[in-house]
């Protein structure tokens, strides 16, 4: 994968379109999406949402971002490795988890601070919001890694 | 205690960098912790030997009513010393003889780690706790074994000594659950209380088989002491310490500490003192048949075991006294036999009796050792191994059973044998003709020479004073192991008996032997034929089997086709299902009630319906993805009209990322072939057909039965107050039933790296066809 070339060899010109039409709405649908996609990770706890649902969103846009430019494009976005995403959200789930062993409770008991903020009134910060930040990175990083894997493929 | 065992483990992982700073040191400095702990535990003497076992318990699972608990009485402190002071002498002749060894660093965390564990096993008092450093022990002597790991041989022999002694803790772990259910605890120091009510329990003669297993297997009992010569191929430090000192009995330690318990009974006796007489016979012929001085001294341990064994099974007072003795004079000439052995192999490099001779000269100092060592070995006066062996002689003639003649009888043999054996590692290396050299060997040096002399002069000393010890640890041993108290003198001189005329006897015949030893090897040659009947093959039959077994079964199951996978997984499901069924026939509530069907839901059904067949029947591959989808989204529409909006949304977004990821794949395929034959194709539709007919009449009668009440109330009310969130699903995802999430996340990340090795896999080596890489 070289990020120099800009024009894919012709075999696989069907996969990765020319068309202007994806590629502008590419370029807005990817900040949407991922915005779309945090609202839908940060309400969930109150209404239809989650961490589970915003991953899926979440990895909708990179496959758009994929399809609209390139598999190094949608690399550039994530930043880091498909595969370090995965590893992170399982770490942070257990972490999640773990929290409750410390004041001896049994693993993954879900804990509670609630923050006064000026402007925002109360914050409740809990650890199963840790919890799905955990599913919403496996998903992210399950998805992205099938999929921009599979792009690659040069056979 | 506990800090005791711990540090062992605790001061593992610092080794390496301790030999760093210190190279020349590293094992003087080790060695402080075994002589630490020798000292606490020597401080304990006291108080153990004349107020009774110390105890301590700590809660550890008291879910699982297990407990950190240990007990400090008289077996146990004989055993934590031997363990402790041996070790430290270890350490320090390991120190100099692996002195170029790049992996020495790794011998010291593994030595240190198996003697924290096999202290663990003699101080636990929970028989749980003591599983667990039991298969320690196992675990690390398997590595230790194996330390020269770059030699095959030694691998072999390693996983060897495993299977076979972690086998026997198998056996080993479901005795020990029989025995807490039968005793109605698993503390031994209650267990030990309990030997009327264990022994007479219908289930005592299987718990007593299954822990005699275990422990027969770790202490190289008959017909499994074949692992205990092949464990020779680990480091003479090793070999010293594991295979002769102390893991080899920790067997013997379980034996004498459940002799109260389950001790007594004519099957105990038959056991193992039949078993034991066995191996020792055995092991004494076979040690004398062996020119290997490491081999030769390891089948002389095993002979050791055996006796061990059998004067336990013996079970009087006489018997276990005269085991504890045993006992400690086995470890103190067989630990300095081993370090000479080690010596030898240092300074000469020879390994073989047969090439050594005449070096008594060159290595006054090792000499010595080995000739005190080998002298107790003997059982000649006045060495302490004298008063084992005539604790032993009587033990088994004044023995009551019908069979303690034939006791006797092999008492005598092994220890004219034995006598023969010692002769042979006292005298062959270091008198006689010089064998030849090429260079003059040089005495060793202290580190190494220390070990030998303390323990050979140790076996002279309580020979000389056996006073030291006799009425405290010895007799508080042997009462730990017999269930009542033990005072008993031990005196080096009882006047001229049986025991005393026996004794000598066999030391005249020995020497005789020793004298004719190539002329006995050769006229005992044809026992050679016989171990190919011996239960060294059968283990070596046993595993050849196993291994064809199981490449059978892979041959069988695993044909690395998605398809037969799928098939064999579905139609296990189904038969589980049928046999279910067919035990239970009332599970089955067909009520389906199709009344208030509106007509929209219907027409979904219907869509459905169509979908699918065109799914299965399109020749476009592109169209049965679209079928599929359709599927899909026809589903989210019916979890919308259920009100079940997480639900729909999820469904969406996942319908589409499939849709993604298979055009992704398919792209890559050839033309829609057809592949398969028609009947292959029926073959499969009957399955599918026949799964999803069985999971739509589950799915029905589930409809209609209802074992439990509906959960779903509590989470409705409990969602907002105990979770703090209004959306139920998610609150049941993140908070109610977390534990399932992580399960499944773990199962989604564990497919993302199945896919991406399988990915990786085929653009290396490319030899897959590409239908199969991406079923």
């Amino acid at each position: 994968m070289t990020r120099e070339r800009r024009i894919p060899p012709p075999d696989r010109n069907a996969l990765r379109t020319q068309s202007l039409i994806l590629r502008t709405t590419g370029f807005f649908l990817l900040p949407l999406l991922l915005l779309f996609a945090l609202f839908l990770l940060l309400r969930g706890h109150n209404a239809p949402g989650g961490g589970f649902i915003a991953g899926l969103v979440a990895s909708a846009a990179i496959a758009v971002h994929l399809f609209a430019m390139s598999e190094a494009g949608a690399r550039r976005v994530l930043r880091v490795d498909p595969r370090d995403l995965f590893a992170w959200g399982l770490i942070l789930a257990l972490v999640a988890g773990v929290l409750g062993l410390f004041s001896g409770q049994p693993f993954l008991t879900a804990h509670w601070l609630t923050v006064s903020l000026p402007v925002f009134g109360e914050l409740k910060l809990g650890s199963p919001l840790l919890f799905d930040l955990g599913v919403f990175l496996v998903v992210v990083g399950t998805a992205s890694t099938i999929i921009i894997n599979l792009a690659e493929q040069d056979t | 205690m506990l800090t005791g065992i711990l540090s062992g483990f605790l001061l593992a992982p610092l080794a390496p960098a301790l030999h760093r700073l210190f190279p020349r040191y590293s094992g003087w400095l080790l060695a402080l912790l075994p002589a630490g702990l020798t000292l606490y535990f020597l401080q304990q003497w006291l108080p153990v030997t004349q107020q009774g076992p110390l105890l301590s318990h700590i809660d550890w699972v008291p879910a699982l009513a297990m407990p950190l608990s240990f007990m400090l009485d008289g077996l146990s402190l004989l055993f934590a010393l031997m363990i402790c002071a041996i070790g430290a002498l270890i350490f320090i002749y390991a120190g100099r003889y692996l002195e170029d060894h790049r992996d020495l660093p790794r011998l010291y965390v593994l030595l240190l780690c198996f003697m924290a564990s096999m202290l663990g096993v003699v101080l636990s008092d929970n028989l749980i706790v003591l599983f667990v450093f039991w298969e320690l022990t196992s675990i690390t002597s398997y590595l230790l074994i194996g330390f020269n790991h770059e030699d095959a041989n030694a691998r072999a022999k390693a996983l060897q000594g495993l299977i076979v002694t972690v086998g026997g803790g198998l056996a080993l772990m479901t005795g020990f659950i029989l025995l807490g259910q039968i005793g109605g605890s698993y503390e031994l120091s209650v267990l030990i209380t309990r030997g009327d009510t264990i022994t007479a329990h219908p289930l005592y003669g299987l718990t007593l088989v299954l822990i005699v297993l275990g422990a027969f297997t770790k202490s190289a009992q008959f017909p499994f002491h074949f692992w205990l010569p092949n464990a020779m191929a680990a480091p003479t430090p090793v070999s010293a310490y594991l295979h002769s000192a102390t893991m080899v009995k920790a067997g013997i330690y379980l034996l004498a500490r459940l002799h109260p318990a389950m001790g007594g009974t004519e099957l105990w006796l038959l056991l193992l003192g039949g078993a034991g007489a066995i191996t020792m016979v055995l092991g004494v012929f076979l040690a004398l048949r062996a020119t290997g001085i490491k081999r030769m001294l390891a089948y002389s341990t095993v002979m050791a075991l055996g006796t061990l064994t059998m004067l336990i099974g013996l079970g009087t007072r006489t018997a276990l006294l005269a085991a504890m003795s045993y006992l400690l004079a086995h470890s103190l000439y067989k630990g300095a036999l081993f370090m000479v052995a080690g010596i030898i192999d240092h300074q000469t490099g020879r390994k073989d009796f047969l090439d050594t001779g005449g070096w008594a000269r060159y290595l006054p100092v090792t000499s010595a050792c080995a000739g005190l060592a080998a002298l107790s070995l003997a059982g000649v006066m006045p060495l302490f191994g004298f008063i084992a062996k005539e604790q032993l002689l009587e033990a088994g003639l004044n023995h009551g059973h019908a069979l303690a003649p034939l006791f006797s009888a092999a008492i005598v043999v092994a220890a004219t044998l034995g006598v023969a054996v010692a002769a042979v590692i006292g005298i062959r290396p270091w008198f006689g003709k010089p064998a030849a050299l090429t260079h003059t060997p040089s005495e060793a040096p202290p580190a190494m020479l220390l070990g030998p002399a303390l323990l050979a002069g140790l076996g002279l000393l309580l020979g000389l004073i056996p006073g030291l010890i006799d009425r405290s640890l010895l007799s508080a041993a042997a009462s730990a192991s017999l269930g009542e108290t033990v005072t008993q003198p031990l005196a080096l001189w009882h006047g001229i008996n049986t025991a005393l005329l026996i004794s000598l006897g066999a030391v005249l015949v020995g020497l005789v032997l020793f004298r004719y030893w190539q002329g006995f090897r050769h006229a005992t040659r044809w026992t050679d034929t016989l171990a190919r009947f011996g239960p060294e093959q059968a283990y070596h039959r046993l595993m050849d089997g196993l291994v064809a077994v199981s490449s059978g079964q892979t041959r069988l199951l695993q044909s690395g086709y998605l398809r037969y996978y799928l098939i064999s997984t579905l139609l296990t499901l189904v038969a589980l299902v049928i046999a279910a069924l067919w035990l239970n026939p009332d599970a089955l509530k067909l009520r389906p009630d199709f009344t208030d069907i509106q007509l929209h839901e219907a027409v979904i059904a219907a869509v459905l319906v169509i979908a699918t067949l065109a799914a299965v029947t399109l020749q476009s591959r592109l169209g049965a993805v679209a079928s599929l989808g359709a599927v899909g989204f026809s589903i989210a529409l019916l979890y919308v009209l259920f009100s079940a909006p997480d639900l729909s949304i999820t469904q969406v977004l996942v319908e589409t990322l499939t849709v993604i990821m298979l055009v992704l794949v398919l792209f890559r395929l050839p033309g829609f072939l057809r592949l398969t034959r028609t009947r292959t194709r029926l073959a499969d539709a009957l399955v599918g057909i026949t799964v999803g007919g069985m999971i739509t009449v589950l799915l029905l009668s589930v409809l209609g039965s209802r074992y439990h009440g509906s959960i779903a109330h509590y989470f409705i009310t409990e969602s907002v107050p105990a979770g703090y969130g209004r959306n139920i699903v998610n609150v049941i995802l993140v908070d109610f039933r977390a534990l399932d999430t992580l399960g499944e996340l773990f199962v989604l990340a564990l497919a993302a790296t199945g896919v991406y090795a399988m990915l990786k896999l085929r653009s290396k080596g490319d030899t897959t066809e590409p239908e199969e890489t991406h079923d």
